[in-house]
């Protein structure tokens, strides 16, 4: 039996009918044709699926549609006006945070809620933040330093520029 | 990967839940954090007719400390559990467990009563509860009843929760001076359940003498394992390298592993024994 939810993603408020099995992944990709949020393992190990629900960044491959009834979606697509980057997205670009690009959205949303918690975390846990994102080809050291790059402009503090490290 | 279909439920009040588990029986399961429930139902492993969610039901999320006795609500969430003021300053040994439950986004969904009610042996809050020696609260048709945590746990995926029953809270006394707890699992990977784990607590008196201990085993025995030798092994003396290694003998020889692809059987007790030792230095570092 379907069940008819209301849902807020990115400021916009949406009611669909859904069938209870419907994971959120799949009611934000294909319901509401938000494909900046991947699919990577779909079994809650890759994170490539995180986005922010009320706040909070969790994986929604493992999560139902009907769970999010009356409650807050954030995705990728939400972090920054068209055409804009925040300070994540631009940390990614100017110190090279990605190669394919796979494992970004997911990374970024992750990072969004890392730095609300902490808006100045040690390198140590930058590492611990997004241990439950996977990036099969950059290997981590320029993602840390996307992320250590938002942290420092998003406290207004002179960002070093950096050379990129390929290790 | 795509569930079977099932009919989702989401009371409002725990007293509306029950009168749905009495109702569905044995084919409704209760969805709490999902993040074990879900993955079984996308694999098939597990096709429930009926979920219940239950996490509208306000009032299950808390962590509080009444008359000597700690008490935590089953929806508390992991990441709650790990930022808790009160239980880092009073049980170290939440962070140790919190720190390596699956990772931070699992975290902010997993909950604490899912953990402990899902019966698995590789969870890693049941040998916590066992150091510590917890109640489990479970609330049925009847009201509530409490059940000791070393008569909670029965087999593969078995507890002593009825069909009926819904887990509530989880208690556990208030330690006197003196004690300490840690906990620490091994694994391959973040995420990775323990390829062994132990969990400690101890008190010692004025005199150093061990008033308490509490150990208990991950993940090496069909079901979260009381290290009772060991326990025995500590008690009533000061501790010393000697008892340490006495307990640490104990229990690698009381568990249960199998060899598996995280190691051989004799690899699992080996380790067993390291983190005995460990985790027992680490909580009497604490205590002091």
């Amino acid at each position: 039996m379907n069940k008819t939810i209301v849902v807020t993603v990115n400021g916009t408020s949406h009611t669909l009918e859904v069938e209870p099995r419907l994971l959120l992944v799949h009611m934000i990709r294909e319901v509401l044709n938000l494909t900046g949020t991947h699919i990577g393992c779909d079994t809650s190990s890759c994170g490539a699926c995180t986005i922010l629900l009320d706040g909070k960044s969790v994986k929604s491959c493992t999560i139902l549609a009907v769970q999010a009834n009356g409650r807050s979606i954030s995705t990728i697509e939400g972090v920054s006006p068209e055409g804009e980057f925040n300070s994540l997205q631009e940390g990614f670009k100017e110190n090279h945070g990605l190669h394919c690009g796979f494992c970004t959205p997911g990374m970024i949303m992750r990072s969004t809620e890392l730095l609300a918690n902490n808006p100045n975390p040690t390198e140590e846990e930058i590492r611990w933040g997004i241990s439950g994102n996977l990036c099969r080809c950059t290997g981590y050291n320029n993602i840390v330093k996307a992320i250590q790059y938002a942290s420092a402009k998003n406290r207004g503090v002179e960002t070093a520029s950096t050379e990129p490290q390929f290790v | 990967m795509i569930a079977q279909s099932f009919q989702y439920e989401s009371p409002r009040t725990i007293g509306d839940a029950i009168s749905m588990l009495d109702k569905y029986g044995e084919d409704a399961k209760i969805l709490s954090g999902g993040h074990s429930l879900i993955p079984m139902m996308k694999l098939r492993f597990a096709s429930p007719e009926y979920l219940i969610d239950i996490n509208g039901i306000p009032g299950l999320s808390y962590v509080k400390e009444e008359n000597g006795v700690v008490k935590i609500g089953a929806l508390t969430r992991e990441a709650e559990i790990e930022h808790a003021d009160y239980l880092r300053e009073h049980f170290p040994i939440f962070k140790d467990v919190t720190k390596l439950i699956a990772d931070p986004q699992v975290r902010n969904m997993g909950t604490i009563g899912g953990n402990l009610a899902h019966g698995d042996a590789a969870n890693d809050h049941p040998a916590v509860m066992l150091a510590l020696r917890a109640t489990i609260e479970a609330t049925g048709p009847s009201g509530a009843r409490k059940i000791p945590i070393d008569e909670f746990f029965f087999g593969f995926y078995q507890t002593a929760l009825q069909h009926n029953e819904i887990l509530t809270s989880i208690e556990f006394p208030l330690p006197p001076k003196g004690t300490g707890s840690a906990y620490h699992k091994l694994e391959r990977k973040v995420g990775d359940y323990a390829t062994a784990g132990v969990a400690v607590q101890i008190t010692l008196d004025d005199n150093g003498t061990c008033t308490y201990a509490g150990i208990g085993l991950t993940n090496v025995n069909a079901t979260p394992l009381r290290a009772e030798r060991s326990e025995q092994a500590l008690l009533g003396k000061p501790v010393t390298e000697a008892s340490i290694a006495e307990a640490a003998k104990y229990a690698s020889e009381d568990c249960n592993p199998s060899s598996d692809l995280r190691g051989s059987e004799e690899y699992k007790r080996a380790m067993v024994a390291v983190l005995v030792k460990r985790m027992i230095n680490k909580a009497i570092e604490r205590a002091r």
